[in-house]
C-alpha cells in the first residue's frame, strides 16, 4: 500500500514562507495570487493489507512524528 | 554539581556547554550520547544547541524520539532540572516537556547577533542570580526560534509567571509571540531559551552576562 500524508500549518499560525512565496509570486506579474500557505507531502509505502489498520497507524504517526500538532494539521490519503 | 550533556549527532554547542558547567562546578560533565539508554545520576541535564539530526523534518523532532529523550524525561518526571538552549530548546518543545512551539523566524533570516533579554522570572534554580528585570545581552543563533503558542497557553504563561526571558522592547530578532525568549515547565524544572548563555561565560569573549545562570545552578544544586 501507499499513502501520501499532507502536513499543513494550521489556520491562524503564521506563515512567513508561504508569504515570501505569495511576493515573489506577485513579483513575477501573477497578481490574482493572493494568500499563499505552503506544506510538506510526505510519500509512505506501508506494507500488509489491511487499510483499517494502515489509516489507524498513519494517524499514530502523524501525531507522533510527522507533524507537530501544536502548530500543524494533517490528512492521510492511502492508496492501494 | 552533576551534571550531563546530551550529545545528538549535529549537535554543535555540547563542548561549551560542558565548558560552561565544568568552568563553575569544576566537575566536567558526563557527555551522553543519544543512543544510550541510561543517564547518569545527575542533578542536572542539559541539551544542548546545534543542528540535531541536520534538523529533518523538523528542528528537534528526530532528536525528541532518540531513546536517550525518554530517560530524559523520566528526569524531568522526578523533578531533575532540564535545561535546554537553542536547538536544546526546539528538543524540548518536540518532546512536549515545555509549551509552544519554534517555528521559522519571521524575517526568514538565520539570525546570528548578540540580543537583549530581560529576566521576567528569578525565582528558579536557572536565574536566582540575576534580578527581576535584569537586561542581559546573549548571543542568538539560530534559524528557527519564532516562539509560538496559542493565545490561550500564552495567557496562561503569562499568569503563572513561566515566561522566564524576553527579548527586549525592540530586539526581539524572531518574531517570536509576546518577545518570549524562554519558558519553563510547570513544575518549575524544566527551562528552553533560544540564545546562548554558555557562549558568555568568559570575559575573554565579552562581558560574561550568561555566567549567572550556571552559577545559580551550581548553588542550587549543592
Amino acid at each position: 500500500m501507499k499513502a501520501r500524508v499532507f502536513i499543513t500549518l494550521k489556520n491562524g499560525v503564521l506563515d512567513p514562507q508561504g508569504k515570501a512565496i505569495g511576493h515573489a509570486l506577485n513579483g513575477l506579474g501573477f497578481g490574482s495570487v493572493g494568500e499563499v500557505r505552503q506544506g510538506k507531502v510526505i510519500d509512505l509505502e506501508l506494507a500488509g493489507s489491511d487499510t483499517e489498520r494502515a489509516k489507524a497507524d498513519l494517524k499514530a504517526m502523524c501525531e507522533k512524528l510527522l507533524a507537530n500538532t501544536v502548530i500543524e494539521k494533517y490528512e492521510i490519503e492511502l492508496k492501494q | 554539581m552533576k551534571s550531563a550533556v546530551i550529545v545528538f549527532p549535529g549537535s554543535n554547542r555540547d563542548r561549551d556547554t560542558a565548558d560552561a558547567l565544568e568552568l563553575v562546578s569544576g566537575k566536567r560533565p558526563a557527555m551522553v550520547w543519544h543512543a544510550d539508554t541510561t543517564l547518569p545520576a545527575v542533578d542536572l541535564v542539559v541539551v544542548p544547541g546545534g543542528f540535531s539530526y541536520g534538523d529533518y523534518l523538523r528542528c528537534g523532532a528526530m532528536a525528541s524520539q532518540s531513546a536517550i529523550m525518554k530517560e530524559v524525561r523520566a528526569h524531568a518526571g522526578k523533578g531533575g532540572l532540564v535545561l535546554g538552549i537553542c536547538n536544546g530548546f526546539q528538543v524540548l518543545t518536540e518532546s512536549h516537556m515545555l509549551p509552544g512551539a519554534l517555528m521559522r523566524n519571521a524575517g526568514l533570516k538565520f539570525v546570528s547577533r548578540p540580543v537583549t533579554l530581560t529576566v521576567e522570572e528569578t525565582q528558579l534554580s536557572f536565574t536566582r542570580r540575576y534580578e527581576k528585570g535584569q537586561h542581559v545581552s546573549f548571543p542568538a543563533a539560530h534559524g528557527e526560534g519564532n516562539y509560538y503558542a496559542d493565545e490561550e497557553t500564552l495567557d496562561r504563561l503569562e499568569g503563572e509567571g513561566r515566561v522566564v526571558f524576553r527579548y527586549a522592547p525592540g530586539d526581539n530578532p524572531n518574531g517570536s509571540a509576546r518577545d518570549i525568549a524562554g519558558v519553563m515547565s510547570e513544575k518549575h524544572n524544566v527551562m528552553g531559551l533560544m540564545p546562548h548563555p554558555e557562549c558568555v561565560v568568559d570575559p575573554l569573549l565579552g562581558p560574561p552576562d550568561g555566567l549567572a545562570m550556571f552559577q545559580g545552578l551550581v548553588e542550587a544544586l549543592s
